[in-house]
């Protein structure tokens, strides 16, 4: 092999022109990642940094070193209370995946308006949730409201969901999984379109039909939908911010309370300004979170792999 | 009074150019911007109206006027403040003010008070005082009170009372005849903080109000359990509706205006809809809230105020515009029933003729020896206040919890105010 010195136009070709395969993938990968260490990354210091002083947005920060943190994690009631509202939004906001997944399975079918009952069944994903928690929360009225009047006719005595401490959070959450459920049901009805009919009629060949049918042939095919529901499900509980703030405001005395109020009770709230303790527990909400994001893009990344 | 009030809008209806004499001395020039708050239907009218009329005062100056929601303000104010500010904004007295004052983004206008710019504003000018100087000038405020229905009253042969003693026994009949005595809306909280402060100030008198207001008193101190035993003989009788804390203070006017409850603890802006909702004056009527210890009475009296940003660019036209807001014509006629329906805070002005503005009048200037307080939210610092709300909500509907939220109130104050 005898060496072949480059073409005379290559030599006098640019930098960029030589090491065009390798650069021009960065080239377009630069504007979303400007992007999001402005808003993203950048964001996320800034709150590590401001969570160690306390500062009221307006003068002069004072370094504190963790002694927001530790009035957070051992000093503080309406921590405690809202974690653990955070913790049960979490789990039964868990409900909208069956919930969703029997309903599209109900309207997974032919009949005549089917198009219509699917839109109805959609239709609370679709109005605004500051819309939703006003519904719900007349629905619950002490007195005027649908449920008591519902109540009254069974004889059961009148209750105030939204005005007793250890119901309201309940109450909110129901309100919450009315929209979700109809969310994982229009997945379930895209993922019940890509089932395969063969494996089904092969399935039904061999005698299996029912709740056998449901969890050997069909649900294993749901998987995808499946993921995306529980995603999309645990960052909606996460996000559990305008319910709240419509229907009870963080009330009866704080008792609905979850981390992302809180935090914008501290500091961005008519009393609020502290900043600090704000962003401290902004930052102890981004690690519950954290610990859910990596999850998912693990099983994202396990997926990828056996896929290959 | 009547014939002063009228005066004195005959005086504004000849035109702006007959009204204060500083218009003459100087000509204003440039843009004035003025940020407000007034955005309910009658303060907005008012504001445009202040804003027009200063606006052909002085026809070389350029009068730029942007309302904004009320409840946005209270946190937008922050941004207005920092970045390219207006030359005026409306806020709030006293301890709301310290955050802007501490930050040094509201202008020091001593001066003005010295030097005989703003007159007849004596007797409000301690609560635009911070560290003994002044940072703003009001423009309105209102009494606090119980609003009663007079026709209940009437046909169970009550009177208005003026001691605790003859209070309960007016309760007892009301409860009685089936009805609550007070309606309440708790859901957002200030309307107990309203309860707390006259229940405070009633059992250990003004002073002593005060001082918890500057965290100098414990909230475990035994003289606060008595204020708290005190409004529980009330909670105890069931004299406050129920589930109040899932109602909105609007929402719990319906009580009031249904007969389901014969009154209300509330500001003098609960007129207004009582009376869009069709109760006659000789339905309602005002009486202040009775003695319960033998200590001068104070009362709340929440001030609006108009301050000057540090930064305005033209502080020279604020100044003016401050002291045509406070001039005792221009005080008479947006506090009228026809435009805030409020007291005028210059002693020089005239009271509409109101019945409920009179009596609110004659409460405040003759029957307020204690002093004049805010109000629960504006007096005690942010964060006490929040925490402190929530405390009281919680003791109207639990009140075995006391020890529990006392306790939890001590906590905030050594924390808040070290």
């Amino acid at each position: 092999m005898t060496y072949v010195s480059p073409p005379p136009e290559a030599r006098s070709r640019g930098w960029y022109k030589r090491n065009e395969i390798a650069v021009t993938p960065f080239l377009f990968l630069i504007p979303a990642v400007l992007f999001f260490a402005i808003y993203v990354i950048i964001p996320i210091g800034q709150s590590f940094w401001i969570s160690f002083h306390e500062w009221d947005g307006l003068g002069d920060k004072t370094w504190v070193g963790t002694a927001n943190y530790e009035r957070l994690l051992f000093d503080d009631r309406k921590f405690t209370t809202s974690f653990w509202n955070n913790i049960k939004w979490l789990v039964l906001y868990l409900l909208a995946i069956p919930g969703g997944l029997f309903i599209a399975l109900f309207l997974n079918q032919t009949v005549t308006g089917i198009r219509l009952y699917k839109s109805l069944f959609f239709f609370p994903f679709v109005i605004s949730q500051v819309v939703v928690g006003l519904v719900f929360s007349w629905f619950y009225l002490p007195r005027e409201g649908l449920l008591n009047a519902i109540l009254a006719v069974f004889g059961a005595g009148p209750v105030n969901i939204l005005g007793d401490p250890s119901t309201a959070t309940y109450g909110i959450i129901a309100a919450g999984l009315w929209p979700q459920t109809a969310y994982c049901m229009i997945l379930y009805l895209t993922g019940l379109n890509a089932v395969d009919p063969e494996q089904v009629e092969a399935a039904r060949l061999d005698g299996a039909k029912g709740w056998r049918m449901l969890w050997y042939v069909i649900l294993p095919q749901l998987r995808p939908a499946t993921f995306i529901a529980f995603v999309v499900t645990i960052i909606g509980a996460l996000r559990s911010f305008d319910l709240i703030s419509v229907m009870t405001n963080g009330g009866p005395f704080g008792s609905t309370r979850v981390l992302s109020f809180y935090m914008f009770e501290e500091s961005l709230s008519e009393f609020g300004f502290r900043m600090g303790y704000g962003a401290a527990i902004a930052v102890v909400l981004f690690f519950i979170m954290l610990g859910f994001i990596v999850y998912f893009l693990w099983s994202m990344w396990r997926d990828e792999k056996g896929a290959r | 009074m009547q014939s002063i009030f009228k005066a004195s809008v005959a005086a504004l209806a000849l035109g702006a150019v007959a009204a204060p004499a500083f218009a003459e001395s100087h000509t204003l020039s440039g843009d004035l911007r003025i940020i407000s708050d007034m955005s309910n239907p009658a303060p907005r009218a008012v504001m445009e109206g202040l804003a027009a009329d200063f606006g052909a005062m002085h026809p070389e100056l350029n009068v730029e006027l942007t309302i904004v929601d009320r409840e946005a303000w209270k946190t937008q104010i922050r941004n207005a403040l920092g970045a390219n500010p207006p030359d005026v904004v409306n806020w709030y007295a006293a301890n709301r003010m310290a955050p802007y004052v501490s930050a040094g983004l509201f202008e020091d206008i001593t001066d003005m008070y010295e030097n005989g710019d703003l007159t007849g504003l004596d007797s409000v000018k301690g609560a635009l005082t911070i560290d003994g100087r002044q940072w703003g000038v009001p423009y309105t405020y209102y009494q606090w009170g119980v609003y009663y229905r007079e026709d209940i009253f009437n046909e169970l042969g009550l009177t208005e009372p003026t001691t605790f003693d003859e209070e309960i026994a007016n309760c007892q009949v009301i409860l009685d005849s089936g009805r609550k005595c007070y309606t309440i809306g708790t859901k957002f909280l200030w309307t107990a903080g309203g309860w707390f402060d006259y229940m405070n100030m009633r059992t250990n008198g003004f002073d002593f109000h005060m001082q918890l207001a500057r965290g100098e008193v414990e909230w475990t101190d035994p003289r606060v359990r008595e204020t708290f035993a005190n409004w529980r003989k009330l909670i105890d009788m069931g004299a406050f509706i129920d589930d109040h804390q899932s109602y909105s203070w609007q929402e719990a006017l319906n009580f009031m205006i249904d007969g389901e409850a014969a009154a209300y603890l509330m500001g003098n802006f609960a007129v207004a809809p009582l009376r869009e909702a069709g109760l006659s004056d000789d339905q309602i009527d005002f009486y202040q809230f009775p003695m319960i210890a033998d200590v001068p009475q104070g009362e709340d009296a929440p001030t609006d105020t108009f301050h000057i940003p540090s930064g305005a660019e033209n502080k020279e036209a604020a100044r003016a515009f401050l002291q045509f807001v406070t001039s005792p014509d221009v005080q008479t006629e947006i506090n009228s029933g026809d435009g805030l329906g409020q007291l005028p805070v210059n002693a020089n002005s005239g009271v509409d003729a109101d019945e409920f503005l009179e009596q609110g009048f004659e409460m405040l200037t003759t029957n307020a020896e204690g002093g004049v307080a805010q109000f629960f939210d504006r007096d005690f610092p942010a964060e006490m206040a929040s925490v402190g709300m929530e405390g009281l909500q919680e003791f109207m509907v639990f009140p075995d919890n006391l020890d529990d939220i006392l306790e939890r109130l001590e906590d905030a104050r050594q924390r808040i105010y070290e």
